[in-house]
């Protein structure tokens, strides 16, 4: 059977050159990065190579680059991180609906312990109005953050707006993105989207899980988050995952190196895939923004079907995809961020998330719609829902 | 010729053994999927993680549910104190830990100290033993968390855990959280864990990969976790699962206890082949710790070096061994260890730990105590008495 894997915002599978890189620190360079003999030092000097190309790809110096175990506990970090650090000039944080669940969910527990958060509404596609960022900022005011790119719907956020406008603002507010999803598939600047802390992971570049990275901008005042051995410049405690990070390192080389050209292919098959679907099939509606987009990202509802069943009859016709976000595929309920967008419930329950990636190709897009369309039809056909031919 | 290698450093970390990369691999090329995925990658992917939960449950003889895998050793002692810190603060603030604690736990310690939190610090023996009346006598009706390490890092000294649980028990609101990083793999802990509610586990210290650990959370222990997200670990440790990470920490984990008796006595002998030969036939060396300890840690201290100094010269003959914990190295602090074991200035300037591991031969210690004869000898020609 052929298989097509079109989850890549889930996690990626890690690209052979990544793997070479890494296997060498598992065995023959397996030392302990703080300690001061040659294995130690090697080890160490595999982690700055590393670091200057992380700090590369998104435009920062490598002494702003802090790695971490992922992309959740950089999200974490930098909005705990902030708070805690700063909280005697204010307690308020401003964030979007829409923001992934490591992100959500830490506000929300920083509202358990007194800070005052505003969840800013977004329009149909997603987008977040820089004016409503300005106007929700208080006296309180310490933290705002948002994606840069929406996980389940691809839309991309006008984030370096949002950073100019803070900064013509009297006083200090840092600003934290969640990169997750868009680096390594856009381009990303630190200074050109005027923030002060961003998030990335590297099993969503086609490096491994379990390691990501901060960017601290110079002069951040953010609390550590582990606590212990001197690593990461006493801000980030453990004995660094060498492997992971060289992996990291080398992951980030390559999507520095290939952004443009998988930025064209991807957005090229997104494109095709979309008007594919929208041709074949009634009752469709593209989620997220048509044009300011990630580039691998297609995200529709199928109205009079149930998301669950469709994974599962892709799934058995080799195509692995999702209805959203991987975190939060196993609940029940409708994506926060469909919901946000003005999608009622029965809509967002048919939500279908086929995220492309440097291995798919035209005949995987062709045969996606090739598939699919039975598949919608035949699901249609036991719904109740689905009103009977003649209908709308 | 290539030069002789004897890497003397396995607290620090450990080689990943053949098996635990080719479980690795697997996973980060076949089985790469998120374990949260509904598709077959993400079930693959699913499955390596939950059966990586029950070996590590069955070697530990605990209930795979217990098992919660975190980033590594540092991240499962700041979830396991913290997280039973703030969960418990309504009982009380007092916290207890010993003085010779991983920086990991003193750290987080220190942290809530800050916030409002008062802790006891356990003196220790000049074995590095704890006082189970002085523990006795600092368990108050406010202590919510007693954290103590299962084997020190540094000196190798073991804990009498069992007795230590039965005191804590005592009291229902405080739970009981052992630092086992260096002590799982190495030495039998004690059966079921009986009377521990939290214990934490690192795999690069038993031939696995850096970036993954574990903790055990005993059922009905509630703590509050570190981070927040996408809910995996039950909530209590969100993010995407390390899948690779965790089916090489159970590839490592299983090959340990395959070979645990043999490993264990292997250790044991080159230990004590190591210890004598330096004892015997070195001048003016002191032992720090206990004469037996964990099977694979021996600190020795050689009067009238400078530790660093040993450790460079024992470096140019390929032999590798630290001058103490590997994350304090950098810090230039003297290790608080021996200090809290009331060790002269003289013992802790000369003390390098040795820490082993069952792949060393006879030949390599020999070949140990051959160069260090001579080194330290060499060095105190150049050092006032």
């Amino acid at each position: 059977m052929k298989r097509v894997y079109m989850d890549h915002a889930g996690t990626t599978p890690v690209r052979r050159e990544v793997l070479e890189a890494m296997l060498p620190y598992f065995t023959e360079r397996f030392g302990n990065a703080s300690t001061i003999y040659s294995y130690g030092r090697e080890a160490k000097s595999a982690i700055e190579e590393a670091r200057e190309k992380v700090a590369h790809l998104i435009g920062a110096d490598p002494r702003e680059v802090f790695f971490t175990a992922g992309g959740t506990e950089s999200d974490n970090w930098a909005i705990r991180g902030i708070a805690h650090a700063n909280k005697e000039k204010g307690k308020h944080i401003i964030t979007s609906s829409i923001e992934h669940h490591a992100v959500l969910h830490t506000c929300e527990d920083l509202e358990k312990e007194g800070f005052k958060v505003t969840y800013l509404p977004v329009d149909k596609y997603g987008l977040v109005k820089v004016e409503d960022v300005i106007n929700a900022i208080t006296d309180e005011t310490i933290l705002v953050t948002i994606m840069h790119a929406n996980n389940e719907i691809g839309t991309i956020e006008p984030i370096a707006e949002i950073g100019k406008a803070l900064k013509k603002l009297d006083r200090k507010i840092y600003f934290h993105t969640d990169a997750v999803q868009t680096v390594g598939k856009i381009p990303v600047n630190v200074d050109e989207l005027g923030v002060d802390l961003l998030s990335i992971s590297a099993h969503k570049i086609y490096g491994p899980k379990g390691v990501g990275a901060l960017y601290i901008r110079k002069g951040t005042k953010i609390k550590p988050f582990m606590t212990g051995g001197a690593q990461e410049n006493k801000r980030r405690a453990g004995t660094e995952n060498v492997p992971g990070i060289v992996g990291f390192g080398k992951a980030a080389e390559l999507a520095e190196k290939e952004l443009m050209e998988q930025y064209e292919k991807l957005s090229y098959l997104r494109d095709k895939l979309i008007k594919g679907i929208m041709e074949r099939i009634p009752h469709v509606i593209l989620n997220g923004h048509p044009t300011q987009r990630l580039p691998h990202n297609v995200n529709v509802c199928f109205k009079y079907i149930e998301g669950e069943s469709l994974l599962l009859n892709l799934d058995m016709k080799g195509i692995c995809a999702s209805s959203g976000s991987a975190c939060t595929s196993g609940s029940l309920e409708p994506s926060h961020v469909l919901l946000a967008i003005g999608l009622p419930h029965e809509i967002a329950h048919g939500s279908l998330r086929l995220t492309l990636g440097r291995d798919n190709t035209e005949e995987d897009v062709d045969y996606v719609l090739e598939v699919l369309p039975g598949i919608v039809e035949k699901l249609r056909s036991m719904s109740p829902l689905f009103p009977s031919k003649g209908g709308n | 010729m290539e030069m002789k290698e004897v890497y003397l450093d396995n607290s620090a970390t450990t080689k990943v053994a053949k098996e635990a990369v080719d479980a690795m691999v697997h996973a980060l090329t076949v089985a790469f999927g998120n374990p949260s995925s509904l598709h077959r990658k993400g079930m693959e992917a699913e499955k390596i993680v939950n059966k990586a939960r029950e070996k590590l449950a069955l070697f530990l003889g605990v209930k795979a549910r217990e098992i919660y895998f975190t980033s590594g050793g540092t991240e499962s002692n700041n979830l396991a104190i913290k997280g039973a810190a703030y969960a418990r603060r309504r009982y009380g603030k007092h916290l207890i830990t010993t003085s010779i604690e991983h920086p990991s736990v003193l750290e987080v310690f220190k942290q809530l100290e800050e916030e409002g939190f008062s802790v006891t610090y356990l003196d220790v023996d000049e074995k590095g033993h704890i006082n189970l009346e002085e523990l006795k006598q600092a368990i108050k009706p406010d202590t919510v968390v007693v954290s103590i390490m299962y084997v020190n890092n540094e000196v190798g000294s073991i804990q009498p855990i069992q007795d230590a649980a039965k005191i804590i028990s005592q009291n229902k609101n405080t739970l009981f959280h052992v630092d086992a990083v260096q002590a799982f793999g190495k030495i039998s802990l004690i059966p079921n864990l009986s009377g521990v509610h939290l214990l934490s586990l690192s795999a690069h210290k038993i031939y696995g990969p850096k970036g993954v650990g574990a903790l055990f959370v005993r059922e009905g222990t509630k703590i509050t976790p570190l981070f927040n997200g996408g809910g995996q670990e039950e909530g209590l440790r969100s993010g995407t699962e390390n899948v690779p990470g965790i089916a090489g920490f159970s590839a490592a984990a299983e090959l340990v206890f395959k070979n645990f008796g043999a490993w264990q006595a292997k250790m044991r002998e080159l230990k004590e082949r190591l210890k004598t030969g330096i004892l015997s036939e070195i001048p003016d060396t002191v032992l720090n710790g206990p004469d037996d300890g964990a099977p694979h840690i021996l600190n020795i201290s050689f009067l009238g070096t400078k530790a660093e100094v040993l450790l460079h010269a024992l470096e140019s003959h390929g032999i590798y061994v630290s001058t103490g914990s590997a994350c304090s190295s950098h810090k230039n602090a003297r290790s608080h260890v021996l200090a809290a074991m009331g060790k002269t200035a003289e013992e802790i300037e000369g003390a390098i730990r040795f820490s082993l591991s069952p792949f060393l031969s006879i030949e390599d210690i020999d070949y140990t105590v051959e160069i260090l004869k001579k080194e330290v000898n060499e060095l105190r020609k150049y050092v006032r008495r």
